[in-house]
């Protein structure tokens, strides 16, 4: 562990407009070692890759590989110079035989022509190397996510083999594929590679990393042996616990209205998804906040989906009123007075080019069909109402929506929902990216709906939103519900989350 | 003024008012228009009249673009639909029989609706790429309307049936009547009725519709099929026009024109908003185009070279590359007049 | 799992790939072309006098030999998941300019190689405006067509013979195996531009990285490719070969004409098609499309000997045949995604 590093960057700071994405950020990564970057959504992990990959420049600091300092104008620079990078989605061609997928580009020829026969014996040859035994000449397609990940690797590591990143390679595979791709970085380990790991899967980087570096809010919270650091404590560095200046402010005692003894609304039993989320009991009461905790990728939004009907469950029953119901499509979710609203503001919730009327009236004039439109004095009614409500600036329901800043296009998508009077509203992530005066005023809003009876969902990374807000806790861990919370009256705090979080067993 | 130049409808307006306006300098009448045994005649008259067929396209050809798709097959559509109509008519016993006309119109269109659903369900159940479920249509369908009028031209001598493309009423082509009343139709529906924000949502943003509970299924078909319909009533006119049905020469290349008339007109391919008054201008503006390189006495295929022009130039201006690398240099603020146009 | 001193334990040592059972899947599509296409020529010998013969066949080649340089071409772009429109436009262009320089006396040696230019520079404009503008492809060749066929009207709106002794020595000069046996010259060169298409496709970095675009295009610029001179390059390549696919109508025909070639963009993509290439790019074979121009002429040549079925059902089958392609197509991929 004595080794010079072979990568070092220091004091590294990236801004977007609005937005300091990476201050002062320090790194070093050390041949023959893996070493995981850790941190929640918006913590600058992308960004730190993105800048030493050169897809981004950086405003201040220093990138050094192998002691020399470097700027790379983008990821073919950078694999030049041995730093190369393989994705959570395969950035191959499925359709190329396994051979090629290793070699094109930098094929073995004679005279401009194609030597396949060598290509397919040093192809085979460097999966030996990893313990892989293929049909090279099979087209990738023919293969697992997991096999074709390390023919992603495999690749990446002949191109240039001094630094590998692997950005978040485990999302999609099994256990058992999983091990098999520990197998392969322990094996490029002993070769020397220093080796990049991100990973939402905490049993994973325990398992698998020397190192880790935590970032958060694109700051770093330092650099610790694994060894040294228990999961809980890991877990603290990345969703911290200090409050803000304005959640400081903002100490509203918790009204309870839910009543204990009140039929649920909504009532998942063994409900799941193989590959999104674990079979999961949950209720949630007219009323009741029911908050989802949990760290990025432990399953939250894909619970959340599954109660739309956005994903169709392949496991469990639900029940809406104490009736079963089989949620097919988010229309029939509708129907039965469900609404969501997703994490992703721009792609899936609100259409950029319509106006913000036409965005409000949307899922309202879904429901009612084509047919039946929504009466214009109606909808202007309606829309300046929740404008109005909602303070959604500018106040000018014609505007496109892309016009307005994150937080009023928020607005506008809780403003769609609200108008649809649903009894169980999901809010996915409705906080994230905006600022804090609207970040205030939609929790309180989320606070007065259910305080008139409407029950809500609340999906956030951030938790002491989650604490605050919430009657009930869902803790979430690597796709498994693993602990809940009764938190009406507030006996819950972060360290007790957490702690659920770390060491939740899994069922 | 800034406001005026800033419309989307500003830049096809001023290029149609300047064809029209240079057509005086080779026939000082051009823009006479005389009434002649009631009848208005006058350059300006054939204008309109030449673009109804194109019209009911780019009209049709809105819709299904607006959901983010494009349908190649209206001109094969068009001259099934002419075909049916003739040759239907052609075995009546007697041609000038109001009822049996419009059976014959009746069941064209319904013909052509039913071409519409199988469009709209190769792309919207099967999930075929729309240029190519609808390449099918385009190669067959002319195939089918040779089928129909077993490879000959049908001649018809039905007065009814003459009225729809060449007939008058109050002295305006009856044509233009139609092609007026279908226009004013479906901007009422759709204006009216939910269609216009529906699809808009839906050819803007799949997803986001999904999720808003929006069941773009029904309404991609529907958009085809009225694309299909409107080909439908522009075959009618075109065979009621020559009085005969010409399975090669209806609607030939007529989807490209309907396309480009569509883009003229503001809406962009990729879906989402769309602008029915800009379609139609843009098919009128094509029109004009026809017809002044006819009164200038320029050789008529110009218009192909004048098309080809505004396709590079409207599709330059809408990509955000091309503005990326034209206005770095020039104008670092992205708002400018030329800029706008072009959305 | 493992550990790493453990010797390697048998049900890991070899990693089967999912779902392959002797047969590769891509060769399915051309296989059931070429089965259609042999079931089609059974049909037509069991059915009319003569079909049998030789030049029954070879004349299949010898009429469609530009259809196949030109379909060539197409293969090149709709691999990489492309369309051009313009072919059929620019076949049209080649003849008149070369019909027209030929009348004006120009001699042979210098319109052949000025025409194959003119077609390739075409092709290469509208790949420029497809890459660096980021302008769609059906669009962009949907302005090439417009301006090739504006171009070729402007040029003489009349058929224009051509006298040229090359270019009747080209139309009239048989290659002969035997007694009424024979092809045309240009059926030989249409076999060239074949032969060396398929060796690029599968010999060469430029044909490899046209399938690598086809398959995944942010996949294959991450993995360093160079996408943006490979996908101008196909379009080159189209270009070059609807010019070339021109001279050979021209010798064909023997006359310049703005209205040749109308539609033939359409057969082009029906013989790519038919031929097993994937519209959407990644996957396909050029002996396919050979298959595709084979089974379009066959058709024709079914109804020839047919007498009664009219010209027309060549149109009808072909759309039948596109349909079942293109859903099979989509059953293929939608199995391997």
């Amino acid at each position: 562990m004595g080794d010079p590093p072979i990568l070092q960057m220091t004091g590294i700071r990236k801004a977007f407009p609005g937005v300091v994405a990476l201050d002062g950020v320090d790194f070093s990564l050390r041949p023959g070692e893996v070493h995981a970057l850790m941190g929640e959504n918006g913590a600058g992990k992308s960004t730190l890759i993105k800048v030493l990959t050169g897809v981004y420049g950086i405003d201040a600091g220093d990138i050094r590989l192998g002691g020399t300092p470097v700027r790379f104008g983008g990821p073919l620079q950078a694999q030049h110079a041995g730093i190369s990078t393989v994705y959570q989605e395969v950035n191959l061609c499925a359709n190329l035989s396994v051979a090629e997928n290793i070699f094109i580009g930098r094929e073995p020829r004679r005279f401009g022509k194609i030597r396949w026969a060598e290509m397919r014996r040093r192809s085979a040859a460097l999966l030996e190397g990893l313990d892989l035994h293929l049909d090279v000449t099979a087209p990738l397609s023919a293969y697992s996510l997991a096999i074709q990940q390390m023919v992603a690797i495999a690749r990446a590591v002949d191109v240039s083999a001094k630094v590998l990143i692997l950005d978040e390679p485990t999302s999609s595979l099994d256990a058992s594929e999983v091990d098999r791709l520990f197998e392969v970085m322990r094996r490029l380990k002993r070769d020397g590679v220093a080796i990049l790991f991100i990973s939402h899967f905490l049993d994973q980087v325990y398992a698998i990393a020397d190192r880790m570096t935590v970032l958060r809010n694109g700051r770093l919270i330092g650099e610790y042996a694994t060894a040294e650091l228990t999961q809980m404590q890991l877990i603290t560095k990345m969703i911290g616990k200090e409050l803000n200046v304005l959640e400081r402010l903002e100490e509203e005692p918790r009204t309870v209205t839910a009543g204990a003894d009140a039929q649920p609304i909504v009532e998942a039993h063994a409900l799941g998804r193989s590959g999104a989320i674990a079979p999961f009991d949950l209720s949630v009461r007219g009323g009741e906040i029911v908050g989802l905790a949990g760290l990025l990728g432990s399953g939250r939004t894909e619970l959340a989906r599954l109660l739309f009907g956005a994903d169709r469950p392949d496991n469990g029953r639900l029940e809406i009123d104490g009736k079963p119901v089989a949620l097919r499509t988010p229309r029939a979710a509708m129907t039965h007075g469900i609404g969501f609203s997703s994490e992703n503001r721009r792609t899936e919730g609100v259409v950029a080019e319509l106006s913000v009327r036409e965005n409000i009236v949307l899922a309202l004039q879904a429901a009612r069909g084509w047919s039946r439109p929504i009466p214009r004095r109606k909808q202007d009614e309606l829309v300046a109402r929740y404008i109005d409500t909602l303070g959604i600036r500018p106040a000018d329901p014609e505007l496109a929506v892309r016009d307005l800043s994150g937080g009023n296009q928020q607005k506008v998508l809780l403003a769609r929902w609200l108008i649809t009077e649903p009894r169980l509203l999901i809010v996915d992530e409705p906080t994230r990216g905006i600022d804090v005066g609207a970040k205030a005023e939609i929790q309180r809003l989320l606070v007065e709906l259910a305080d008139g009876g409407m029950a809500i969902l609340f999906v956030s990374a951030e938790l002491e939103e989650v604490l605050r807000l919430s009657h009930k806790i869902e803790v979430l861990r690597e796709r498994h519900l693993v602990e809940e919370l009764d938190n009406t009256g507030g006996g819950v705090d972060a360290d007790r989350v957490m702690q659920a979080i770390a060491s939740g067993a899994n069922p | 003024m800034t406001n005026l130049v800033r419309h989307r409808l500003f830049w096809p307006s001023a290029v149609l008012v300047l064809l029209l306006a240079s057509n005086v300098f080779f026939a000082p009448r051009f823009f006479t228009i005389t009434l002649q045994d009631g009848h208005l005649y006058g350059s300006l008259i054939d204008i309109l009249r030449s673009a109804t067929p194109l019209a009911l396209v780019a009209l049709g050809m809105t819709m299904v673009i607006a959901t983010g798709g494009i349908d190649l097959s209206v001109g094969s559509v068009m001259a099934i639909s002419g075909a049916l109509a003739c040759l239907i008519i052609g075995g009546l016993p007697d041609q000038d029989s109001v009822a049996g006309v419009l059976i014959a119109v009746g069941v064209a269109l319904a013909l052509s609706a039913l071409l519409g659903v199988w469009n709209g369900v190769l792309v919207a159940v099967i999930g075929i790429q729309p240029i190519i479920a609808t390449l099918i249509l385009m190669v067959a369908g002319r195939g089918i309307a040779q089928l129909i009028t077993d490879g000959q031209i049908i001649n018809v001598s039905s007065a009814p049936y003459r009225v729809i493309g060449a007939g008058y009423l109050f002295g305006i082509p009856v044509s233009v009547i139609i092609v007026a009343v279908v226009v004013a139709a479906a901007a009422l529906i759709i204006r009216r009725s939910a269609l216009g924000v529906l699809v808009e949502s839906v050819g803007a943003s799949p997803t986001a519709s999904r999720l808003a509970g929006i069941r773009a299924r029904g309404l991609t078909i529907t958009a085809y099929v009225f694309a299909a319909f409107c080909a439908g009533i522009a075959g009618l006119i075109f065979s009621s026009n020559v009085a005969s049905a010409d399975s090669n020469a209806a609607g030939n290349l007529i989807e490209l024109d309907a396309i480009l008339a569509v883009v003229i007109g503001g809406t962009a391919l990729t879906g989402g908003r769309f602008s029915i008054a800009g379609s139609v201008l843009g098919a009128v503006l094509i029109s004009a185009l026809d017809i002044t390189t006819y009164t200038i006495g320029v050789p008529a295929e110009t218009t192909l070279l004048f098309k080809a022009v505004v396709v590079v130039v409207l599709c330059l201006s809408q990509s955000a590359a091309f503005r990326a690398v034209v206005f770095r240099r020039r104008n670092p603020a992205p708002v400018t007049p030329a800029v706008e146009v072009s959305a | 799992m493992i550990g790493i001193s453990a010797p390697p334990q048998p049900e890991t040592a070899v990693v089967a790939p999912r779902r392959r059972r002797g047969l590769d899947r891509r060769h399915i599509p051309v296989l059931v072309t070429l089965g259609l296409l042999v079931g089609m020529y059974g049909l037509g010998v069991a059915n009319y006098d003569n079909f049998s013969d030789t030049q029954v066949f070879l004349n299949i080649f010898v009429d469609n030999a530009f259809l196949l340089v030109v379909a060539a071409g197409m293969t090149f772009v709709i691999l990489t998941g492309g369309i051009d429109l313009s072919v059929g436009a620019v076949v049209a262009l080649t003849t008149v300019v070369a019909a027209t320089l030929l009348h004006a006396g120009w001699p042979a040696v210098v319109v052949l190689p000025l025409v194959l230019l003119m077609g390739t520079s075409l092709g290469l404009g509208m790949g420029a405006v497809i890459h660096y503008f980021k302008v769609e492809p059906f669009i962009a060749t949907l302005a090439g067509m417009f301006l090739a066929r504006g171009l070729s009207l402007l040029i003489n709106r009349n058929s224009i013979p051509i006298t040229d002794p090359f270019w009747t020595a080209m139309a009239q000069n048989r290659i002969r195996f035997g007694p009424g046996i024979f092809i045309s010259t240009s059926v030989v060169i249409a076999l060239v531009v074949v032969l060396i298409g398929a060796y690029v496709l599968a010999y060469t970095r430029f044909g490899r990285n046209v399938y690598a675009i086809g398959g995944n295009a942010d996949s294959a610029l991450l993995m360093g490719l160079p996408v943006k001179r490979t996908r101008i390059a196909v379009y080159t390549v189209s270009g070059f070969c609807s010019s070339l696919g021109g001279v050979l109508l021209s010798f064909y025909m023997l006359s310049g004409y703005s209205l040749h070639a109308q539609g033939m963009e359409l057969d082009a993509i029906a013989a790519v098609v038919i031929g097993g290439t994937i519209l959407t790019g990644g996957s396909g074979y050029l002996f396919g499309t050979v298959l595709g121009v084979m089974v379009l002429g066959m058709i024709q040549t079914i109804i020839t000997f047919q007498g009664d079925l009219s010209s027309w059902w060549t149109k009808i089958v072909i759309g039948i045949l596109l349909f079942a392609f293109i859903v099979l197509q989509r059953l293929v991929t939608r199995r391997t995604t």
